[in-house]
């Protein structure tokens, strides 16, 4: 490298000659706003409405076993629905691989906003405590289709079924794909058994039980079968009360 | 041509990027008119799979950003950066290394992507070892790059590196921690982050893709192409500096406007939008320093297409990031979060900055790659045409709906309760994303010229033996 002809002057041109110094200084300048917005979310108790509102999150994960199955193939649960928010069983864990294999989140949000219309159309705005367990969220960022936040409950299974297979003959206008395959499609119990083992190991409360018994819950499913379970139980786990302010 | 630049300077591996990103202008353009389409006519969804619009619109965003961005981005800085300082890029091995690593990962993503294997974040959806070979290619890239400044034979280190650097690393830093995931099978994995915090991290890296990859870079192109193509000094060196800075600085915090009013923590939401704001300053710093590039020497614009390119991508930049700011202010947010402006805005960024300043600088890289004259100036002329057309058709379409969308949403009737149904707000966008569809589809012809005029170029230079004596000519010592 040649050298300046006139004397270095001031601390831009100092970088200006010389790579390193640049390189440093810029990777120290780019690193501050991720830093500043980013680190004090796992950090401030406020971020979670669940650490002044404890009753949002199931008091028993990680400790009771969700769902148990007996040999003749009945469920008997330990969390009821409104109990609050737990990790997903392994039949709807498979529906919401469904889900993100599908990109559904490319069209639909799963975030209400706090207002009126909002709230009259989709229900109460979200909350962070909400998807506390989802890798990855999805929020989403578009709604060519409408917010599934609280889908749960609002339509029959069978009204699910029919849509996904054919979203016209409910819907006429609905510009929605349909998703015949997912018919056809087997839920693998040793798979989502991995699955649910991955997530356990960056946090997901899962107990041991919840993971064994996961063959036996997705054992004859198809993948219809999982993701209209999954869509079920979106927005159902916690109970929100009106007369609580859960975030400023 | 200047003699010996070819003996002196590596040119084989920018010349196979420049064709590579003209192949995945069309190929990514035609993904995106399809989708679009889809919009407008659903039966193209074909009931496949392999063909649903969830599955090919990360096909669509992939290829644009990073198949035709990343080519152009890989040839334009290889070449600026031995260009400016003088000498050959550091290691050619590592050049090649660079080129078919990342045209190994597109293909990964073309194959992988409509299989349904995804991470499910947006910008940011190919598995674990795709996202691992994006690491290695993106830091030898990266590393080459530096070990050529490294060596170079100016004293300063000119403007656009200053830019393509501040890319490098932001990019390093958002690919690699967004990327964070629990592999659960070869093609399946888990972010490692959930909720809010995944939220935050992903539109760290969502706003940030846009504010490094997609500006950053691409006014590193414009740093050396706009003042060669117009032959004439850059308009202010002291500009360059503060806003260089600013850019560095801002653009990061601006991620978290994509979240207001969501359960992230509105501290948050709101620091974005306030710095979002105040980046209108240095993002104009750009655009003007570009634009004032050209004063005393308008006429050019009459005669010269390629300027014309370079010149119309700096006012849709300037229209696109004062747009940018104004839907970050909280009230307008709120109309235009979740509707189609959000992807007018994208596009008039994407098709009308990005792609402007990508297609100028392509055509001025022909004629100096291939020692010939460009096939027809006509096609350019039309091309020019065909791409601004499409862009304000595509937006336009985007605006009256999204706005019309996000009206209908709040709209009450006399009896206070909702005036429509969400699948009423479907239906009357029909036409818009007919009209959309058919925007992209004149932009993407005007692609389709694109490729068959710089085809027809390297054609010519090869009947004509151009590039052939350009490297019999020996390097000056």
């Amino acid at each position: 490298m040649a050298e300046p002809k006139t004397k270095v002057k001031g601390f831009q041109e100092w970088m200006e000659v010389r790579i390193w110094g640049l390189v440093t200084v810029t990777a120290v300048v780019l690193s501050i706003g991720g830093l500043v917005e980013i680190v004090p979310l796992f950090y401030m108790k406020n971020t979670m409405e669940h650490n002044k509102h404890p009753e949002l999150v199931w008091a028993k994960a990680g400790v009771d076993p969700i769902v148990a199955v007996n040999d003749a193939g009945a469920l008997s649960w330990n969390w009821k629905a409104g109990e609050g928010v737990r990790p997903y069983t392994a039949l709807e864990l498979a529906g919401r691989d469904v889900y993100t294999r599908e990109g559904c989140y490319t069209c639909h949000s799963q975030m209400i906003r706090p207002f009126r219309d909002e709230k009259e159309r989709y229900g109460h705005y979200s909350l962070a405590s909400e998807s506390v367990f989802d890798h990855p969220f999805q929020w989403g960022s578009k709604r060519t289709g409408p917010d599934l936040a609280r889908v749960g409950g609002k339509y029959s299974d069978e009204w699910q079924r029919v849509h996904l297979r054919q979203p016209k003959s409910v819907v006429p206008e609905s510009l929605m794909p349909a998703y015949p395959w997912l018919d056809k499609a087997r839920v693998d119990g040793a798979k989502i058994q991995r699955h649910m083992k991955g997530l356990k190991s960056i946090g997901v409360p899962y107990t041991d039980a919840d993971i064994e018994v996961a063959p036996k819950l997705v054992e004859g499913k198809t993948e219809m079968d999982a993701i209209v379970t999954y869509l079920q139980v979106l927005g159902t786990m916690a109970t929100l009360d009106e007369n609580k302010v859960y975030r400023e | 041509m200047d003699a010996g630049l070819e003996q002196k300077y590596n040119f084989d591996v920018v010349r196979w990027f420049t064709i590579m990103a003209v192949v995945y202008l069309v190929v990514g353009a035609l993904v995106g008119v399809w989708i679009a389409s889809q919009l407008a006519w659903p039966i193209l969804n074909f009931d496949s799979p392999y063909l649903s619009f969830g599955r090919l619109r990360p096909v669509h965003t992939n290829a644009v950003i990073f198949a035709f961005g990343g080519s152009v981005l890989m040839a334009t800085a290889f070449y600026t950066v031995q260009r400016t300082c003088g000498v050959r890029l550091w290691s050619d091995k590592l050049a090649w290394f660079v080129f078919w690593g990342w045209n190994a990962i597109i293909v990964l993503a073309v194959i992988t992507l409509p299989l349904g294997f995804t991470q499910a974040k947006e910008y940011a959806e190919l598995e674990w070892p795709i996202d691992i070979l994006i690491a290695v290619v993106w830091l030898a890239f990266s590393f080459n790059f530096i070990m050529t400044i490294a060596n170079r034979k100016t004293p300063h280190i000119y403007v656009s590196n200053w830019f393509f650097l501040g890319m490098m690393v932001m990019i390093t830093y958002l690919h690699v921690v967004n990327s964070l995931a629990i592999p659960v099978g070869l093609f399946k994995s888990y972010s490692v982050f959930s909720g809010v915090q995944d939220a935050m991290i992903q539109w760290w890296w969502g706003h940030n893709a846009v504010g490094f990859y997609l500006t950053a870079g691409f006014l590193g192109i414009m740093y050396y192409f706009v003042p060669k193509q117009a032959n004439r000094p850059i308009y202010s060196y002291r500009l360059s500096v503060i806003h260089f800075w600013a850019l560095m600085f801002g653009y990061v915090w601006l991620g978290a406007h994509h979240l207001q009013y969501t359960a992230l923590p509105d501290w948050a939401g709101s620091l974005g939008a306030a710095v979002s704001l105040a980046m209108i300053i240095p993002s104009w710093g750009g655009a003007v320093n570009g634009m004032m590039t050209l004063s005393g020497a308008w006429d050019k614009l009459r005669t010269d297409y390629v300027l014309r390119f370079l010149i119309m991508a700096l006012a849709f930049y300037a229209m696109s990031t004062f747009e940018g700011p104004v839907m970050s202010l909280k009230t307008v947010n709120a109309l235009s979060h979740y509707t189609d402006w959000t992807v007018g805005h994208v596009h008039s960024g994407a098709l009308g900055w990005v792609a402007g300043i990508s297609i100028g600088a392509i055509y001025h890289l022909m004629t100096r790659l291939w020692h010939t004259e460009m096939y027809s100036e006509k096609l350019v002329n039309f091309h020019f045409w065909a791409a601004t057309i499409g862009t304000v058709v595509y937006i336009v379409a985007m605006w009256v709906a999204g706005i019309m969308q996000g009206l209908m949403w709040r709209a009450y009737d006399e009896f206070g309760t909702l005036a429509y149904t969400f699948v009423e707000s479907v239906d009357a966008l029909h036409p818009y994303y007919a009209m959309r569809a058919i925007g992209g589809m004149i932009f993407l012809f005007g692609a389709i010229v694109m490729l068959f005029n710089i085809l027809m170029t390297v054609r010519k230079s090869v009947s004509e033996g151009s590039l052939n004596k350009a490297r019999a000519v020996p390097a000056a010592a």
